[in-house]
């Protein structure tokens, strides 16, 4: 009788997790579809602490209380603009449960003299070797975006040798230990070189492609709770890790294909430290526009359609108020705006809408570059913000760029382009940009949030 | 029996993809704090482990996992709510009211 509670608990709790996960192709629908989810992960906790292995409760309910106290904070205070890193780091989190239940598994089953099977050793090795990749890796995404670590990537001589070589070393010791189970040592030693191989995995790739890195740990820590489910028998765990898992696997594609890149190329290319040799154009000879507040203000104020490209930049100003306001008042003058949000934009898939919708922009605004890519011709001034290689013609043009081939937001077919900017820097792939130098664009110098709280008082004035 | 596992794996994974490849990019860090607040699940594991009462070692383990996996599913399914709550639509009259994909 316990046991079909317990089971019927566990598949309540599915098909509220999958009912939740569809909800997310609705916005409207969302939230309504996430509080089912969240009911159902109730209903697993119920059944699961019935279950009649469980005879002590009392490291449980100090686990639960602790949790929600850690929880909490991590819910409801992180700033949005900090999401990535938080994100990263409760897949840290999660791997570590995995692991830590592998572990206990691996040696409660020791101590008390049964030998793990083959198939039981399979599901404890790859639970545990993809757990503790996953730790790893992502407490270094985590301390890169929260930029306690360089965001530059690290390399040194040798490296994809050394990695080569961890990789291998792992192998051979999940075979060894799927062989022979007793060997408790090499079920550690893979533990560490794990944990050591995610942290060399992630080290070399820089700021811009964390979005892609994160995306694959998280499709890791499904895995890692997938072998758990195998290992212990239970179900529920493997199918919120198959859903964990196929949620990581489209988002690192789709990102990858965002930046043109394959996977190997983001893992083992290290972006970063190679484009200063390949410059593409460079900049000699060509000379920018600059432009005041007053000028730029008076183009958007009588424009019939502004199409806003918000990139990092803006975020790092904490200027989406800003923009907000600047497109009521467009509007209020009867224009139109929308914003182009590129799939690359922020740091995470996606982290671009959350950003502008807590600034109250409302979602129906918000267009993904496939939906909005036409419209820039019908467009009357682009005003890209704080963003730069996702607007850069030399993807399309220029064979010899290391961005070549990457979808970019057609912000050049504009009639004009305003370009908010701080200085003349480079984007984060480190290569120049056309846009800036067309005889349409100008730029507006100046950091983002002042300019546009300065475009807000001239239009007003208008 | 880790025949049948193997089955549900493969269903699961396949479910999985079809539904999260309808997810639309406006939603997608939504979508990773969902998936992350539901990989929480694995303190279903944790519970057994920390409270199966085998020996002081897997006790302690099971503790950790119980505390972290905890603070994954508060955590996670708080801010993932936070997030959606923010995604408005616009509620001024004349605002184009057709369903955007």
């Amino acid at each position: 009788m316990r046991d079909y509670f317990i089971e019927a608990s566990y598949l309540t709790a599915s098909i509220l997790f999958i009912l939740g996960l569809r909800s997310l192709t609705r916005p409207d629908k969302a939230r309504r579809g996430m509080q089912l989810a969240a009911a159902g992960m109730l209903f697993a906790i119920i059944g699961t602490l019935v279950n009649h292995t469980i005879v002590d409760y009392r490291w449980i309910a100090a686990g639960l209380v602790l949790g929600v106290i850690f929880g909490y904070p991590m819910g409801q205070w992180v700033p949005m603009t900090a999401m990535p890193q938080r994100i990263a780091l409760s897949l840290t989190l999660s791997a570590l449960a995995a692991t830590l239940v592998g572990v206990a598994e691996y040696h409660t089953q020791l101590s008390s003299g049964i030998i793990p099977t083959r198939a039981t050793m399979v599901a404890l090795g790859f639970e545990v070797m993809l757990g503790s990749i996953t730790v790893g890796g992502t407490l270094v995404a985590a301390g890169k975006l929260q930029e306690w670590l360089t965001s530059k990537p690290v390399t040194f001589v040798g490296q994809q040798a050394v990695n080569g070589a961890l990789f291998l070393g792992i192998l051979a010791l999940l075979v060894y230990t799927i062989i022979g189970p007793t060997h408790a040592w090499a079920f550690y030693a893979m533990m560490g070189v794990a944990f050591v191989f995610g942290i060399m995995l992630v080290m070399p790739i820089g700021g811009a492609d964390m979005p892609v890195v994160v995306a694959l740990l998280n499709s890791y820590s499904g895995l890692a709770s997938c072998a758990t489910g195998f290992a212990i028998g239970n179900v529920i765990l493997i199918i919120s890790g198959s859903l964990d898992g196929a949620s990581g696997f489209i988002l690192s594609i789709l990102m990858s294909k965002a930046m043109n890149r394959s996977f190997t190329n983001v893992l083992f290319g290290a972006f970063g430290s190679e484009t200063t040799a390949v410059t593409g154009k460079s900049a000699a000879g060509l000379s920018v526009r600059s432009i005041g507040v007053e000028d730029a203000a008076i183009q958007l104020a009588y424009a019939q359609l502004v199409i806003v490209i918000p990139g990092y930049g803006m975020a790092v100003a904490q200027a989406q108020h800003a923009v907000r306001e600047l497109a009521e008042l467009v509007e209020k003058r009867g224009g139109e705006v929308k914003f182009a949000v590129h799939p690359v934009a922020g740091r995470m898939p996606g982290h671009m809408n959350v950003l502008l919708a807590e600034a109250n922009v409302p979602y129906d605004k918000l267009y993904d570059m496939d939906e909005i890519n036409s419209e820039f011709d019908r467009a009357d001034v682009a005003l890209v913000i704080g963003a730069n290689d996702v607007v850069n013609p030399a993807a399309r043009t220029d064979k010899s760029s290391p961005i070549y081939g990457m979808p970019i937001l057609n912000a050049d077919h504009a009639k004009s382009v305003i370009v908010l900017k701080r200085g003349m820097s480079a984007g984060f792939a480190g290569i120049e940009n056309d846009l800036f130098y067309d005889k349409r664009t100008s730029m507006l110098f100046g950091d983002a949030k002042a300019s546009l709280t300065g475009l807000v008082g001239e239009i007003k004035n208008v | 029996m880790q025949l049948l596992e193997l089955y549900v794996f493969v269903l699961a994974a396949f479910v999985g993809y079809m539904v999260i490849s309808r997810v639309p990019p406006l939603l997608h860090t939504p979508l990773m704090a969902a998936t992350n607040a539901i990989s929480g699940i694995s303190l279903v594991g944790s519970l057994i482990a920390a409270g199966a009462a085998h020996d002081r070692v897997s006790t302690i383990l099971g503790f950790i996992a119980v505390v972290a996996a905890t603070s994954n599913i508060v955590g996670g399914f708080l801010i993932t709510d936070r997030m959606l709550r923010m995604f408005k639509r616009d509620a001024k009259p004349g605002a184009p009211t057709a369903e955007k994909k």
